[in-house]
């Protein structure tokens, strides 16, 4: 009798899991599904690559793809110097109050909504832009992916001081040993032997910028364009989602929009999936 | 010998800087955000001109407060939390104790899949739910609190999923071993050894998923959240969020009052998030300290 409700009871663990894992794919189901009638003409590509022109019937999302790996890419320009920076403080300095200080504010920035982060940006951060350099509104591509640095830098560092922790104390007492300086240490030794963590700090961070919504809808300016300089405004996939919604559920407008969600959706399972192999990569190393 | 001494010293200097650089940047956001909005902060923010004991008990509406977007987030992430606990630890188990080989790798590589992405799209696969529902089984579903509440749930379930699998994998073979050697079933030794022993790594896990369904937008603006609704009365009836909120004075604020009431309530909201945040954070921290 015992033995049948444990076998039970394990049947649910794995319904559990096997609906876990159903539902990643049903999302990807649900969102083709309704997108189908714009891909069915053999369309998927020119979507991709075509302008967002509804009066005359083109809805591609090519201005969007472009709007959102401009804002990713100069996220990442600031972030990753920035939070190796600050990593790097951390590692160095762990003895001082500063970077205990610098640590908790970190560990407390990956609690910050990001919805704040897109608020404050448009009562502080917009106006500061607008006046310092006097080009447009002020809501750009510049004021977007400062905000979202702020967002994504907490990841990296706090993965990046992991990883620095995770190369045996050994190789650095050798350093030490021979009379190196914890500078030295850190440069010729620890960094380039947590090249691994470093990389997936940066492929996480850079699917978290990709795939927020809330500080690119507020203040990237959202303008249907390619943008071409730093005070340009620009519309996310994210974003674009967002706006579009509202429009009527049979128009190919919102069928455009799972367009965007299907290449959301491939772009962050690619990430997924490098990040999965960088550790496989990683165990077979250590 | 200069060349390769020039890296020794700048690295130092620009660590430094990047260091302030941050802490200024996160102080100014905090900073302003509290320098313009501690001012809004009274009763009047929460309960407008109801008398706050009628609010509380539900038996007046209140018009211009916050007391209805804070029910509706309390409310979403309690719904979602209850959905996504108990398939989430389930998993977790599955993933930790009885997957091998392939399966768990590739159930592995699934669940970070889903834990990557936007929360927009887990919002729009939300809203694509019902319209097919609603075309398909009845006409009077629409988006609301539960269609949220589920979305929500699917996007915070690969978070309790991995913590629950990480606590339970974290436990050393010694344990693990013990009741097993001493007679008790597999299931003896996941129910009375191994859960209880990883229960504050799956606390922490839960808390900080709690936090992601109060902060997120995405899914909600996409699923049921508008700016005025009241109290939701019902799991099919729309509701107000603090988040949606937040989101919809920065872009329709009327006049300075209205625009006050949305620092009062990103006050709130930080308030909340970074409360379960240091939480989790600190049954982390004991966890991690007893075990050493």
């Amino acid at each position: 009798m015992k033995r049948a409700t444990e076998k039970t009871i394990e049947k649910l663990f794995f319904l559990s899991a096997f609906i876990s894992g159903l539902i990643t794919f049903s999302i990807f189901g649900f969102l083709l599904i309704p997108g189908l009638p714009l891909f069915s003409k053999g369309r998927f590509f020119s979507i991709l690559t075509e302008p967002w022109v509804p009066h005359f019937g083109q809805f591609g999302i090519y201005p969007m793809i472009t709007g959102t790996l401009a804002i990713t890419l100069l996220t990442m320009l600031f972030a990753f110097p920035l939070s190796l920076g600050c990593a790097t403080l951390i590692n160095l300095e762990n003895k001082s109050w500063f970077s205990a200080l610098l640590r908790k504010t970190v560990e407390m920035m990956t609690g910050v909504p990001t919805v704040i982060y897109g608020f404050v940006g448009i009562f502080l951060l917009v106006p500061l832009v607008r006046n310092i350099f006097n080009i447009g509104s002020g809501m750009c591509v510049l004021s977007a992916a400062l905000m979202l640095t702020l967002l994504v830098s907490p990841t990296m560092i706090l993965l990046f001081c992991d990883s620095f922790t995770r190369v045996p104390h050994a190789y650095g007492d050798a350093v030490l040993a021979m009379g190196g300086t914890e500078v030295q240490k850190f440069l010729y030794v620890t960094l380039p032997n947590s090249w691994p963590g470093i990389l997936v700090g940066v492929t996480l961070a850079f699917g978290r910028a990709l795939g927020d919504t809330l500080i690119v809808l507020m203040i990237a300016g959202n303008a249907v364009q390619v943008p071409g300089a730093l005070f340009d405004s620009a519309r996310t996939l994210t974003s674009h989602i967002a706006l579009v919604f509202a429009a009527d559920y049979n128009s190919p407008e919102f069928q455009a929009i799972f367009t965007c969600a299907i290449v959301l959706y491939l772009f962050s399972s690619a990430l997924a999936v490098a990040v999965r192999l960088i550790h496989d990569k990683r165990r077979i190393r250590v | 010998m200069t060349n390769t001494q020039f890296p020794e010293k700048a690295v130092p200097l620009l660590s430094w800087m990047c260091g302030i650089v941050l802490l200024t940047a996160i102080a100014s956001v905090l900073g302003f955000l509290f320098l313009k909005g501690w001012q809004s902060f009274n009763l009047q923010l929460i309960f407008g001109t109801t008398p706050p004991l009628e609010a509380l008990l539900f038996k007046r509406r209140v018009f211009n407060g916050l007391f209805p977007a804070m029910v509706g987030t309390f409310s979403l992430v309690c719904l979602a939390v209850c959905w996504a606990i108990p398939v989430g630890i389930a998993a977790g188990i599955y993933l930790a104790e009885y997957a091998r080989g392939k399966t768990r790798k590739f159930l592995n590589l699934i669940f970070d899949v889903l834990a990557g992405l936007p929360s927009i799209v887990v919002g729009l696969f939300g809203f694509s739910i019902t319209i097919f529902l609603n075309r398909y089984l009845s006409s009077q579903i629409y988006p609301c609190l539960l269609i949220s509440s589920i979305a929500l749930a699917f996007l915070v379930l690969p978070y309790i999923l991995r913590t629950t699998q990480t606590a339970l994998e974290d436990q050393p073979a010694s344990l693990r071993m013990t009741a097993l050697a001493l007679g008790a079933s597999r299931m003896q030794n996941i129910g009375r050894v191994l859960l209880p022993q990883s229960l504050p790594g799956i606390m922490s896990g839960v808390i900080l998923a709690t936090g992601r369904c109060a902060e997120d937008t995405a899914v909600i603006m996409l699923t049921g959240a508008v700016a005025t609704a009241g109290i939701p009365h019902s799991l099919f009836s729309n509701y107000e969020a603090l988040p949606f909120y937040i989101y919809y004075i920065s872009s329709q604020y009327a006049d300075q009052e209205e625009l006050a009431s949305g620092y009062g309530a990103a006050i709130i909201l930080l308030f909340i998030c970074l409360m379960l945040f240091s939480l989790a954070f600190f049954i982390k921290k004991r966890v991690s300290l007893s075990a050493h």
